[in-house]
């Protein structure tokens, strides 16, 4: 079975749980005036779920007897020859970025995330990187926090400036 | 309506609005000629700076600005190195880059700027005569005619979706809608979905959601084959000579012409837009042209060239048309534009005009003037503006995921809120890894609430669903969306059981 029709059947198991919630959870918590509704929150939901397990299994049962797609010119099928490990070690990157930024504050982590993002992906001028990602470090947070106004932690917070 | 125009046109000329319109140009097209960043990824990412600006007007211009200056940025990055940023300047690139071989990338580029132009502008005009008539009819509907309507637009965008694709994005659409329905909404105060995460509470965010679906895999894919991205060819240091010949003039201007309505009418349709109007007007104009012309085609032609251009430009100004007269975006960048605007507490529909006629007509006069500054200003500076395509991906990369992660940050100021990023846009990659297209799913879940808060009107008013069949013209519009999606997967089916018979 090709890759699209194994994600369909995974978006139908989740739109079946959706479903299941919407038909059989939601509703003992709605306030009894608001079952004299004609709509409760949980309308819409039910509709969707079950057009939505019809529409999956639709893909699933390749309904439209498509051949066989390729996503962008990127075959799954030759993942062999793909950067997988720079693009898992990248994604952790970003992962890493999201927990540290207020625990390190803005300029450490984005430091980090520049520099580690570009040697991993083979910048060896190391002086002149971690020159580039601290001014872009430093710039960056004085347009968000001074010019737009919108705040952010600068520094760790263990300093406690 | 000549008086909300002046309003407009006061608005659109102000200094304020006219920086925001140059500078988001500049912006956009320099960001456009990035690998990997459409225009759906730089607005999204420059949607938090908008909403910042505070002004809708100028909010809007800025993010309109933005689009011109991306679609342009995607032409040049086509053009020089033959890496069509976005899917609508890929026939852009079938002429334009044995152009810049032969050594003609400067009129290759004066070439495209001015079919862009004369594309946007004649949209431009065509929008101005269209909107209000189509506005003052939607006046007219009800929020059963809204419903309806809105499930004609997402079932439109499923059946343009191509051969074979038209269940993937239905359930792709579907998906979006199933999104919007967690948090709480404002229709009925309680939490749905939620699975107990607070930060669910208010739901996903909008840009948030653009960024996984658009930036994050673009750039994963650019990590995983590194050739993706393209290499600037030695023969772009050779951007001189802009000038073209009058012969060369005389041959595009009924080219242009044919292109630009054209577009116009294409990217008037929900769903078809720029990249269908451009794939479109080159074939056309290769049918169309001379047997000596067209053997000229995908090997340097002027009309091979102006025709995608003027088309893709018309067409992205006619995608402005449902969005700002019945508040449905035909497209994934007139959706994220729809976002913002909704972001911004302006609510794009038929009421729009006489409401905010401010908002409205500097919309639409600012896409004269940004099509204008993308003439007289991106086109001298697009030598210099070239140069961010000899960046190293060794920089350029980790830059754009950074960008990325700011834009959902900035969006909701939340740092879970980049986990749910980085989530989204892992699932995002995996599913274009299997050909489901990403756009659907993003206008589903910007429509949603609306679809959802038009329904449950529509279901109270008539204490049931009985509106659907009770409403001639809700049934009408009904039916239409039905056989959109049917007839094409219909036909799909029966064309692909015949040719394994066959």
């Amino acid at each position: 079975m090709a890759l699209d029709r194994y994600i369909a059947l995974i978006i139908a198991v989740i739109f079946l749980i959706y479903g299941y919630t919407a038909f059989f959870e939601m509703d003992g918590l709605l306030p009894p005036i608001l079952k004299r509704n004609p709509i409760w929150p949980s309308t819409f939901p039910k509709i969707l779920s079950v057009i939505g397990v019809l529409a999956a299994l639709s893909v699933v049962i390749n309904l439209e007897k498509a051949g066989k797609q390729i996503g962008d010119d990127l075959d799954i099928a030759n993942w062999r020859e793909y950067k997988v490990v720079q693009a898992l070690l990248l994604i952790g990157g970003m992962v890493l970025y999201a927990l540290t930024l207020r625990s390190l504050g803005f300029l450490a982590s984005t430091f980090m995330f520049l520099t580690g993002g570009s040697i991993l992906l083979g910048e060896r001028r190391i002086v002149r990187l971690a020159l580039i990602t601290a001014i872009a470090s430093y710039g960056i947070w004085y347009l968000v926090d001074t010019v737009l106004g919108i705040y952010m932690t600068p520094y760790p917070r263990w300093l406690d400036l | 309506m000549l008086e909300g125009f002046l309003i407009g046109l006061e608005t659109a000329l102000s200094i304020k609005n006219l920086l925001m319109v140059i500078g988001g140009c500049i912006i956009g097209t320099f960001i456009g000629m990035l690998p990997g960043l459409g225009p759906m990824s730089i607005i999204a990412i420059m949607i938090p700076v908008a909403i910042s600006i505070g002004d809708p007007s100028a909010a809007i211009i800025l993010l309109a600005g933005v689009y011109y200056g991306a679609v342009f940025g995607g032409s040049t990055s086509s053009i020089l190195i033959n890496a069509p940023g976005v899917a609508s300047t890929v026939a852009t690139s079938f002429d334009g880059y044995p152009m810049t071989r032969q050594g003609k990338a400067g009129k290759a580029l004066t070439i495209a700027a001015i079919a862009s132009f004369a594309g946007g502008t004649i949209g431009a005009i065509l929008l101005v005569l269209f909107a209000p008539a189509l506005a003052s009819v939607a006046l007219l509907f009800h929020s059963s005619e809204y419903f309806a309507l809105m499930v004609v637009g997402l079932s439109a965008i499923a059946a343009f979706a191509g051969t074979g694709q038209i269940t993937k994005a239905v359930l792709m659409t579907i998906a979006g809608l199933v999104l919007a329905t967690i948090g709480e909404g404002a229709q009925f105060n309680m939490p749905r979905f939620t699975m107990g995460i607070m930060d669910l509470q208010s739901g996903i965010g909008f840009i948030t959601l653009a960024m996984a679906m658009f930036a994050i895999p673009e750039t994963l894919f650019l990590i995983l084959d590194p050739n993706r991205s393209g290499k600037p060819d030695e023969k772009q240091s050779e951007i001189t000579n802009l000038r073209i010949t009058k012969d060369e003039a005389k041959q595009i201007t009924p080219v242009i012409a044919r292109q630009s309505l054209q577009g116009f009418l294409i990217g008037v349709m929900p769903g078809a837009g720029a990249t269908i109007a451009s794939f479109l007007g080159y074939a056309v104009e290769r049918n169309l042209a001379s047997p000596e012309e067209r053997e000229q085609f995908g090997k340097g032609s002027v009309k091979g060239l102006a025709a995608p251009e003027s088309a893709n430009n018309a067409a992205c100004t006619g995608s402005f048309v449902p969005l700002l007269t019945l508040g449905i975006p035909g497209s994934g960048t007139t959706a994220i534009l729809l976002g913002a605007l909704i972001a911004l507490n302006v609510s794009p529909g038929p009421r729009l005009m006489e409401d905010q006629p401010e908002i409205f007509w500097s919309v639409i006069l600012s896409m004269y003037f940004g099509n204008l500054v993308l003439l007289i200003l991106n086109l001298p500076l697009i030598p210099y503006i070239a140069k961010v395509l000899t960046v190293p991906r060794t920089f350029l990369i980790p830059f754009i995921l950074f960008f990325t992660l700011m834009g959902a940050y900035i969006g909701q100021n939340n740092a879970t809120e980049l986990l749910f990023l980085v989530g989204l846009g892992v699932t995002a990659t995996i599913l274009r890894f299997a050909a489901f297209p990403l756009a659907p799913l993003l206008i589903g879940f910007i429509l949603g609430p609306m679809l959802e808060d038009n329904f449950s009107r529509a279901t109270q008013l008539y204490d049931g669903i009985g509106f659907m069949w009770e409403r001639p013209m809700t049934t009408a519009l009904l039916l239409i969306a039905i056989s959109l999606i049917v007839l094409p997967a219909w036909r799909s089916r029966r064309a692909a059981v015949s040719l394994k018979k066959g």
